[in-house]
């Protein structure tokens, strides 16, 4: 069974149809790249499988648990899935080393000490340990991205989705932050990627998604991707962003 | 001008102006941590998406803010005495006592201000802080507590001290229930010494210190608490 699995996900807000019946899913160990112009849906899609956004209809399985129903443990689901925001959202009025322990404390129940220990091994990992205790305002944005990805991992994430995680970042920032992610994806990391580098796609993703006006139009392996995408929609696309 | 004033009747009052100033500083005090505290419960209350929870919580704030404080202030010492003694069905109980009832007004009536800072400070947090908490796993009243409300409060220190210096001031209303405060026992002894002019500057001049400390110390505060972003 897949571990993200979506079956027919419409979303609406309002008269306003942002999903229209995906269906895709994300086996264990799978590397999938989202990609598709602004407002296609992807931030939307990528949310519905932590259930940070609702959808109306279809169904959304999830390690085995359904996302839309009413009796699933939601904060206990989000707890194994990592996720990376475009803005790092790291928390401003915590120190790095608090920002990486909160949940591991609060949610999974750590001893602060074995939580630090897990924290400061894996800020060791994204080459940060020497920033433990700065705030987040006193990084760098690829820094700070570093450190949320490293506050995902601490959680030991049974999958990960990164929401243009580079988008909000200096172009000489973006190598560092992919680095841990093509790290990450190379390790048998299950991650769900929205992002416009191709570079990382084709380096290593499985399959890449094209969406457009709420709709999966292109659902392919990566060669055949690159190859020759079917839909017209996604070679423009693909021109576009691959000619800057 | 000053030579037929007499500043004694300051030195020989000045334990009995202190006893009211400790009644003023009390009342401050408790009302702001009682105001505060009840003033986050109904900013919580009012960004609720549950109707039955958000709309008690609006009529309460703007019953309260379109009412002047005095009466609010009278309300609670002359009803609370007698809703105690119909729920009680005791006709000789005791009411709590003009600081209490006073205390109990000021604390309800703040909370209303309170709720409003408070409610924007909770909205100045970026929905991003939340979902970010979400997706760690952390449950609604984790993330409120946890990610949310310290990073409100932090912003809002300044306006809430602020609110502070003008419950302060506020206190002052206590002598219509027979509480004697530090103006209080200022207009007493001005009353019965006959030195209404001596003591009213003298009042004003502590007014005056106080709450321009007060306010200096807020500005150095704001100053300092900016977090880096
Ligand atoms: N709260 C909302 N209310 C109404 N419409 C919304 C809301 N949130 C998003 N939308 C709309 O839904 C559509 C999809 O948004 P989404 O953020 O998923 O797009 P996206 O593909 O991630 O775009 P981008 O590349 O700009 O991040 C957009 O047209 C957006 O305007
Ligand atoms: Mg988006």
């Amino acid at each position: 069974m897949a571990m993200i699995e979506f079956k027919n996900i419409s979303k609406w807000y309002g008269s306003f149809q942002v999903l229209k019946d995906c269906t895709t899913q994300v086996e264990k160990g799978e590397v999938i790249v989202v990609c598709g112009p602004s407002g296609s849906g992807k931030s939307t899609l990528i949310k519905c499988v932590n259930g940070l956004e609702p959808f109306q209809s279809g169904s959304l399985i999830v390690n085995g648990q359904s996302v839309g129903d009413k009796t699933t443990n939601l904060p206990q689901l989000r707890a194994k899935i990592g996720m990376v925001f475009q803005n790092f959202e790291l928390f401003p009025h915590m120190n790095v080393t608090a920002n990486l322990n909160l949940a591991q404390v609060k949610v999974l129940g750590r001893g602060v000490e074995e939580a630090t220990e897990k924290s400061r091994a894996l800020l060791t990992r994204v080459g940060l340990i020497d920033h433990a205790q700065k705030f987040p305002g006193q990084l760098s944005g690829g820094q700070q991205q570093r450190v949320a990805i490293a506050r995902a991992l601490a959680m030991d994430p049974i999958a990960m989705l990164f929401d243009e995680p580079t988008s909000a970042l200096d172009p000489e920032m973006i190598n560092e932050v992919l680095d841990v992610m093509v790290e990450l994806a190379q390790e048998g990391m299950t991650m769900m990627c929205v992002t416009h580098e191709m570079g990382f796609a084709r380096k290593v993703a499985h399959r890449v998604i094209f969406m457009d006006r709420g709709e999966i139009v292109e659902d392919a392996g990566k060669d055949d991707f690159f190859g020759t995408p079917r839909s017209e929609r996604a070679q423009q696309f693909l021109s576009k962003i691959l000619h800057h | 001008m000053f030579s037929n004033f007499d500043f004694d009747v300051i030195q020989r009052a000045l334990p009995y102006l202190w006893q009211g100033m400790l009644t003023t500083l009390w009342l401050t005090l408790l009302a702001m941590v009682g105001g505060i505290v009840l003033g986050t419960i109904l900013a919580l209350m009012r960004l609720s998406s549950i109707k039955a929870i958000s709309v008690p919580a609006g009529i309460y704030v703007n019953l309260l803010r379109a009412t002047p404080l005095i009466l609010v202030i009278f309300w609670f010492y002359f009803l609370v005495p007698i809703a105690i003694k119909h729920i009680s069905g005791d006709s000789y109980a005791q009411g709590i006592g003009p600081f209490h009832s006073a205390l109990i007004a000021f604390t309800l009536f703040e909370a209303a201000y309170y709720c409003e800072i408070i409610r924007a400070g909770i909205q100045s947090v970026p929905a991003g802080q939340v979902n970010a908490g979400y997706a760690l796993g952390l449950t609604y009243s984790q993330a409120t507590r946890l990610v949310v409300l310290p990073q409100a409060f932090r912003n809002m220190v300044p306006i809430l001290l602020t609110q502070g210096i003008i419950l302060f001031q506020d206190t002052s209303l206590v002598y219509v229930v027979g509480l004697t405060d530090f103006m209080g026992a200022a207009s007493k002894v001005a009353q019965r010494d006959g030195r209404l002019v001596e003591m009213y500057l003298f009042a004003a001049l502590i007014y005056f210190i106080l709450c321009f400390l007060a306010s200096y110390t807020v500005k150095r505060l704001q100053l300092r608490i900016t977090p880096p972003r």
